[in-house]
């Protein structure tokens, strides 16, 4: 039923992106590590750790949108979600360290020997194992958004007051992490990490296959994303979206629905947050910054929301802006990124993908396909 | 009258804001198959009646059952609506980003459930019934248009059929008529005649000549309680109900 279900969510020119992605999986891995340095064909470790960085982001980036772009939830606080997912793979690699560390003890973490904490606290147990943290990845995000969205849309809470509440959870998330006493490693986080499976975490195969994994895991969300928004579901939450009292009128318990999409949503922003962690080698509390979570809105928004394509093409647009001006004119940055934002909600509300979908066709008059076309029409309130 | 006749039985239902009632004892029943107009002036407690029986507000007393049986009082929206109970907003909601098909296929009497809609796959049931609605609401030739494009009174009539598509035992209509021409008018009149050979109706409306259109029983709601009852040309007769209207 799950794989029918999967197949029947794609037209056929979907498929292309998802192919598109593994094949570019597999690709650039090989050509870091089969050809020689001297070719030109050659692409650099540096390209491979950004691709598969911007592979996450773009996970995490189509994450929002399937909640803010289909179901109307500006979710502020998308951030929290990658971080813990994040956090959990740092807790296993951590574990990996084993008596490596510099106290190399090889119970526990360095920060805790530090702390002159005597043992491992309750709540680090099992991740030592990949078959216990793997499962934590969805699992702790996801149970996170269950609560939040179990109280928020109980209670109604809607719009901006949503967004400040999403916004709270993950400053709230942030201090507390920084905190040493809640064993994560305080504002340091946890880095230093040896292996993954066995594997060097530094070496070009693992490195290469980090990559294909994050390809793959944005493969599958699209897929899982794009089953879901051209379900009868997807039509309910676009529903919610334009006009929720209409769909609560009409029997739906919206509630439900919006709690199913941001517990999905969480859950694949959970898996991009621990993908991120082995590549960047570094899991902190400033990942739960604010910041961070409107920097994803604005990957979205830029790309265009309420389309699948868009926050995939906004999330590599701007983190290559990111990485090219936070390089080339650093003081610049913060400054091309508001301005990008305003430029975006003033000239471009449906984004680059918007933007593209509503030019002309001379030749060919079919419309474009429901996935990668945006819905036409601007959500607005009900009543 | 017995309550377990009735389809819809509000009893002595008391709603206040702030102090203000907005409903003060409305006692009201509506029969099987009945169509009820409800007429009164601004702020005589009209929409607030209907928030009260389609859940959106619980009253602070009185007794509100649906079908002799269901106390509206202890159920929500979502509950309300599954029971059979349709209810029209004043300004007409549709799913704008939705085609017409897509808006009525929503609408569809269906399992309403979060996994049953996830794995919910077109049946050729389903096709026929659509067929069926877009013929009684004139929208054929719109199905696969975006529910924005429409006219404010082909969306009056979409959302309509959206009622009926979900075949409530009650259906409650309020201002159907508002902003529309003269024509769309007695088409609505026409189309809701229609409709109440199969469904009871509560229409709430301003205009007279719609109401009078319409040719049922008028009850006049005033200051939240029933200030007259019965066939238009008596209530409009009714020195209260003039002075109400027309002021001293």
């Amino acid at each position: 039923m799950i794989a029918s279900f999967l197949l029947g969510g794609l037209d056929r020119r979907a498929w292309i992106f998802p192919a598109l992605l593994l094949a570019l999986g597999i690709l650039l891995p090989l050509l870091n590590l089969a050809i020689p340095q001297s070719n030109p064909l050659h692409v650099s470790t540096y390209v491979i750790s950004l691709a598969g960085k911007y592979l996450c982001c773009a996970l995490l980036a189509l994450a929002v949108d399937l909640v803010w772009g289909y179901c109307g939830i500006l979710s502020l606080g998308h951030g929290a979600f990658f971080a813990l997912g994040g956090y959990v793979m740092g807790m296993h690699l951590m574990r990996q360290i084993g008596s490596r560390s510099v106290y190399g003890n090889s119970e526990l973490p360095d920060f805790m020997v530090f702390l002159n904490w005597p043992e491992l606290p309750w709540y680090w147990y099992g991740f030592d194992k990949f078959w216990f943290a793997a499962p934590m990845i969805l699992i702790v995000p996801g149970t996170l958004a269950l609560l939040v969205g179990w109280f928020a849309f109980r209670s109604r809470v809607t719009g901006v007051y949503l967004s400040i509440i999403t916004q709270a959870m993950t400053f709230a998330l942030m201090l507390a992490f920084f905190r040493n006493d809640m064993g994560f490693g305080g504002n340091n986080g946890m880095t230093d990490f040896k292996d993954i499976l066995g594997f060097n975490i530094q070496a070009g195969g693992t490195r290469g296959v980090l990559l294909f994994a994050s390809a793959l895991a944005l493969a599958l969300g699209f897929v899982i994303a794009s089953a879901v928004v051209n379900s009868r579901l997807g039509k309910v939450l676009i529903a919610v979206r334009d006009a929720e009292s209409r769909a609560r009128f009409l029997g739906y318990r919206v509630e439900h629905y919006k709690l199913f999409v941001f517990v999905l949503s969480a859950c694949m922003a959970g898996i991009a947050g621990a993908l991120y962690v082995p590549q960047v080698g570094i899991i902190n509390p400033g990942e739960f910054a604010p910041a961070n979570s409107i920097e994803v809105v604005i990957w979205v928004a830029v790309g265009g929301r309420g389309t699948l394509i868009g926050p995939v093409v906004g999330a590599f647009l701007v983190n290559f802006g990111k990485t090219y001006l936070t390089g080339a004119i650093p003081e610049v940055w913060l400054f091309a990124l508001g301005g990008l934002f305003i430029a975006v909600t003033l000239f471009l509300p449906k984004g680059i993908v918007g933007l593209v979908a509503s030019l002309p066709r001379p030749r060919r008059r079919t419309a474009p396909a429901a996935v990668i076309a945006p819905t036409a029409i601007e959500p607005r309130p009900a009543e | 009258m017995t309550v377990a006749q009735s389809v819809l039985y509000l009893d002595g239902v008391t709603v206040s804001f702030d102090g203000f009632k907005a409903l003060n004892q409305l006692s009201l029943v509506i029969d099987p198959g009945e169509m009820r107009a409800i007429i009164g002036p601004n702020g005589a407690g009209k929409t607030t009646m209907m928030d009260v029986v389609t859940g959106k507000t619980r009253p602070d007393q009185g007794r509100v059952l649906f079908d002799g049986a269901a106390d509206l009082t202890k159920l929500d929206e979502a509950d309300i609506a599954q029971l059979g109970i349709g209810r029209k907003f004043q300004k007409p909601t549709v799913f704008e980003g939705h085609t017409v098909a897509d808006n009525l296929l929503l609408a569809l009497k269906n399992r309403r459930g979060v996994l049953r809609t996830l794995f919910a796959r077109p049946t050729a049931e389903e096709s026929r019934r659509l067929e069926q609605l877009l013929e009684t609401i004139r929208l054929t030739a719109q199905r696969d248009l975006p529910a924005a494009r429409l006219s404010h009174g082909q969306k009056q009539w979409l959302e309509i059929g959206m009622l009926l598509a979900s075949d409530p035992k009650l259906l409650l209509v309020d201002e159907p008529a508002a902003g529309m021409t003269d024509a769309e008018t007695a088409a609505t009149a026409a189309l809701l005649k229609e409709i109440s050979k199969t469904h009871s109706v509560v229409v709430v409306e301003h205009d007279m000549a719609f109401v009078r259109e319409l040719d049922v029983k008028v009850t006049v709601l005033h200051e939240g309680a029933v200030l007259a009852e019965g066939p238009l040309d008596q209530v409009s007769a009714d020195p209260r109900v003039i002075e109400v209207y027309l002021g001293r």
